[in-house]
């Protein structure tokens, strides 16, 4: 497993909060020339620490202004395939995340949608008739943070 | 702000692959360099793309264990919300924090470096964490989909 050093965390930090900038600039501002820094971010891609990139949307402004996860659990686990659930699930383009857990729930699925009236399309059409699809909770998201996590 | 099918095919674009270059980007787009750049900057001006972070793998870090909490808070103190939120920010293993409306109030994701770790936090820096009702967890067993984008 990769180790990091407190110059690694540093660019971690950098480009968590910004992944636009380039090495020069990220190199800069921690007192590290620019070939230097790039060797860095490339042996922390090649290590798998960082895995891609996401774009910050203001999805509201695309005229999604509703988020709503939902805990799914299965009707009859055994008889029903996960791969079923999770290649139907999957293939909802209002599902922006699917995750298998072990808890009260079996998946945890993020949707958005337009407004309320738009999630109960999507819950009635879409959802409840995923294969295997028993008892659904639905939270709607109010607001949420990212945070640095242990790179302190 | 008002999309034409040119912002959105480019923002398709840009979302299934962020690390594109402007040019290529305009190519898969299927518009001209120039077209492409003046819209995203017109979509940037607007707030829509709000820009770039780079997402970390904390399982290529050794943070084998991510778990969703869900609490439920006392809401008869009124500074109930505020008083956990200002407390979970302080734990270094927190690494998203979202707020509900429904039967969840506030979920805390959470890594940990394996079980026995993950009991540490959990005993030291959740469970005193102030204010709480009721806490239940989901442990992750696999991330199926990932996707910040929305149906365009």
């Amino acid at each position: 497993m990769i180790e990091l050093d407190d110059i690694d965390r540093a660019i971690l930090r950098e480009l968590v909060a910004d992944a636009t900038q380039s090495a020069g600039a990220i190199g800069r501002q921690l007192g590290l020339s620019q070939p230097a820094t790039w060797r860095r971010i490339r042996r922390l891609e090649q290590a798998g620490v960082l895995a891609g990139r996401r774009i910050d949307l203001d999805t509201e402004a695309l005229g999604f202004g509703v988020t709503v996860f939902l805990g799914v659990k299965l009707a009859a686990k055994g008889r029903v395939s996960l791969e079923d659930f999770e290649r139907a699930a999957t293939a909802i383009p209002e599902v922006q995340t699917v995750q298998h857990v072990l808890g009260l729930y079996d998946y945890r699925l993020r949707v958005t949608a337009r407004d309320l009236a738009d999630f109960e399309r999507v819950l009635r059409r879409r959802i409840m008739t995923l294969p295997g699809v028993g008892n659904v909770e639905a939270n709607v998201l109010l607001s949420e943070e990212r945070r640095p996590g242990p790179l302190g | 702000m008002q999309l034409d099918d040119t912002d959105r095919r480019i923002l398709r674009q840009l979302l299934a692959d962020p690390t594109l270059a402007t040019a290529d980007l305009a190519e898969r787009a299927g518009v001209t360099a120039a077209t492409c750049w003046r819209r995203l900057e017109r979509l940037t001006a607007a707030g829509v793309l709000k820009g770039q972070h780079a997402v970390i793998d904390w399982r290529a870090l050794g943070w084998a264990v991510e778990v969703s909490l869900r609490f439920t808070l006392d809401k008869t103190n009124p500074r109930a919300f505020d008083e956990f939120l200002a407390a979970a920010r302080d734990v270094p293993e927190v690494i998203e924090i979202q707020t509900f409306l429904g039967r969840v109030d506030v979920r805390l994701n959470v890594i940990a470096r394996d079980m026995g770790h993950y009991q540490l936090v959990y005993r030291d820096r959740i469970l005193t964490l102030p204010h709480i009702s009721d806490i239940e967890s989901l442990m992750l067993v696999s991330t199926i989909k990932e996707t910040g984008s929305v149906p365009l």
